[in-house]
């Protein structure tokens, strides 16, 4: 075994740090939460436990939940069909416009979230159908995220293991569907899985973006919590971040637990 | 199961990469029908980039060819060459099981269900995986691995059949064991193979012709035996085995003289100023014996000889290889002679 510490007892003033952290960051979730369940948050607990705020969430911002999953689902989808292609013709061109690409790839990250929506609206926002659906805000989800599934599946495909794979497909007279299809993706579906998750989790807390892309009828989560903070009482809106841990966090961590699940499987 | 024999030509193949290294110069080589050839060499001799000319993973320079039986080849991608590749590291699909894995060839070839099944079960026997039908790649031991990858090589009933360092990701020990396997299997198959390696011994174990490669290019070509005995480069002679080297003065050389110590012996005047010996030809006796006078300075058992570095006069060192139960120990005065008629030419001719 071995010893960090001289003594192999951990040091008093280490512990007593680590709890003040603890804290200091458990502190405002638990006042957050509690917030959304008294009857008045100025009198704190003593003014009685209620579910009313939770009630009145669900029953004004409910939709937004139901569209935030769905729009993430679909963002994971479509940057899977646009992305895992993109990801192999990168991993295998050696070409100087690919790397650009590449680096390119990556500005949606980095450029204010607001800017690429404004851009978005600029160019699109004509097309009122387009403009006005949920449409809009997913193509603008998937162009933030897509750079997350491309490098997570480019790595995988860059790996030498997979040129062999390739290699030994091709030399058994695999044509390049059969290959693709048939080894490839199976080969690089843990990074698949990964970058879907990120994605899927991009997705689901996305504000910036999807704030200058919304209409009163196409709003997801995080922009009904910034409406509920700025236009209701800070019981609701507490009540609004209590309704995303108890529905988003198990679900992150049930595709979480899949995808682990998943990657042991298919580990090589 | 019954494989096409054909002949591997290869007529003028070269290979320059892009950033002008010249990893192939202009090579020929005949491979018969049913022959393993091995292409030996240290890393970076041209010998992994021969094999995936032949393979058709690698373009090679305008004027070569590369014909099996009476086809021209040269033109076509690997996808249709029909050539069955054993790569370094296996490349077995992991997410496959051993049965998926020997049936991707015919399937994507696409062979019938009944004929597909025929195919894996006569090859499951013969590779002896019998009960492992099920198992993913990774729940495999080494030398499993690499019979898998021999027989999905084989199930797509390749013309030729390509091997490059099978033997490397295996360890010591379990190397000679698969290594001995897959002498037995490809004669058994009756295949035409070409077999690239850095190991001697995998190459003299394995194949029937050696050709040994240095710097891009074919320097000897020959069975195991008269590479070994007869090699016409010093570069052969060194890297098929160790040998203990010797310099002679040119007058020495013109009158097919060696002297070692007191010693003279007869060595013919065309092997050269430098000449060569293999510690098994050295003879080691004690001092009462004739011969060159020398010490004893390390002895090494090795198990089924002893390895020992004899200190001669004149600050030479001479290694020899002798048997398990001679009764010789460190620090002995000893008697050496050499088997003269089995000197080499060191000379470096190429």
């Amino acid at each position: 075994m071995t010893k960090y510490s001289g003594n192999g007892r951990a040091s008093p003033v280490l512990a007593t740090l680590t709890v003040i952290v603890v804290l200091f960051m458990l502190t405002p979730m638990v006042l957050s939460v509690m917030a959304g369940i008294v009857n008045n948050y100025s009198q704190g607990i003593a003014s009685g436990f209620t579910t009313r705020w939770l009630i009145q969430v669900w029953s004004q911002y409910g939709t937004t939940v139901h569209w935030s999953i769905l729009l993430a689902f679909c963002c994971a989808t479509g940057n899977i069909l646009i992305g895992v292609p993109c990801a192999y013709a990168l991993a295998r061109s050696r070409s100087r416009w690919a790397r650009l690409f590449e680096e390119l790839l990556i500005l949606p990250v980095a450029v204010p979230g607001l800017a690429t929506g404004l851009a978005l609206i600029m160019a699109y926002g004509t097309w009122r159908d387009f403009r006005q659906s949920f449409w809009f805000i997913l193509v603008g989800h998937m162009i933030f995220t897509l750079p997350f599934m491309v490098r997570t599946v480019a790595a995988a495909f860059q790996r030498p293991e997979l040129s062999a794979l390739e290699e030994a497909a091709r030399s058994l007279g695999a044509s390049f569907y059969q290959r693709f299809l048939g080894v490839l993706i199976p080969a690089v579906f843990p990074a698949i899985i990964a970058g879907s998750l990120m994605v899927f989790t991009l997705s689901i807390g996305e504000f910036n973006l999807t704030w200058m892309l919304h209409t009163p009828l196409t709003r997801t989560l995080p922009v009904g919590l910034a409406d509920s903070y700025a236009s209701m009482r800070i019981e609701v809106g507490s009540a609004y971040t209590l309704v995303f841990f108890l529905i988003v966090l198990p679900l992150l961590s049930l595709l979480q637990f899949a995808a682990k699940f998943i990657q042991k499987k298919y580990e090589t | 199961m019954k494989l096409e024999q054909v002949a591997v030509k290869i007529i003028d193949c070269a290979k320059t990469f892009a950033d002008g290294t010249r990893a192939l110069s202009n090579t020929n080589l005949r491979i018969e029908p049913g022959e393993v050839m091995a292409l030996l060499g240290p890393s970076g001799c041209g010998k992994t980039t021969l094999l995936r000319l032949i393979a058709g993973l690698e373009k090679m320079d305008q004027g070569g060819k590369i014909i099996f039986g009476d086809l021209d080849v040269t033109a076509q991608p690997v996808e249709n060459r029909h050539v069955g590749m054993v790569f370094q590291h296996y490349a077995l699909f992991p997410q496959m099981t051993v049965l998926r894995n020997i049936e991707y060839g015919p399937r994507v070839r696409g062979l019938s269900e009944q004929h597909r099944k025929k195919i894996v079960c006569d090859l499951i026997d013969l590779v002896r995986l019998n009960g492992l039908e099920h198992k993913l790649p990774n729940e495999l031991s080494g030398g499993q691995r690499q019979r898998v990858a021999l027989a999905r090589a084989v199930a797509a009933q390749p013309r030729v059949l390509l091997l490059d360092e099978p033997l490397t990701a295996l360890d010591a020990k379990l190397k000679i064991l698969v290594r001995d396997e897959l002498a037995e299997l490809l004669r058994r198959l009756n295949i035409t193979a070409i077999h690239v390696t850095h190991d001697q011994q995998e190459a003299m174990a394995i194949a029937d012709r050696l050709a040994v490669m240095r710097e891009g290019k074919i320097i000897q070509i020959g069975d195991a035996e008269s590479l070994y005995r007869s090699p016409q480069h010093a570069f052969v002679a060194r890297f098929l085995g160790s040998v203990n080297e010797f310099k002679r003065t040119a007058a020495h050389t013109q009158t097919g003289v060696l002297r070692i110590g007191s010693l003279d012996l007869n060595v013919h005047p065309s092997l050269g100023t430098e000449v060569l010996i293999r510690p098994e030809d050295v003879l080691v006796q004690t001092p009462e014996h004739s011969g060159a006078h020398g010490i004893v300075q390390t002895r090494s058992f090795m198990g089924d000889r002893i390895h020992l570095r004899i200190a001669m006069e004149e600050g030479l060192m001479v290694t020899a290889d002798v048997p398990s139960n001679c009764h010789l120990k460190l620090h002995d005065s000893v008697s050496v002679l050499f088997k003269a008629e089995r000197f080499m030419s060191g000379s470096e001719t190429s």
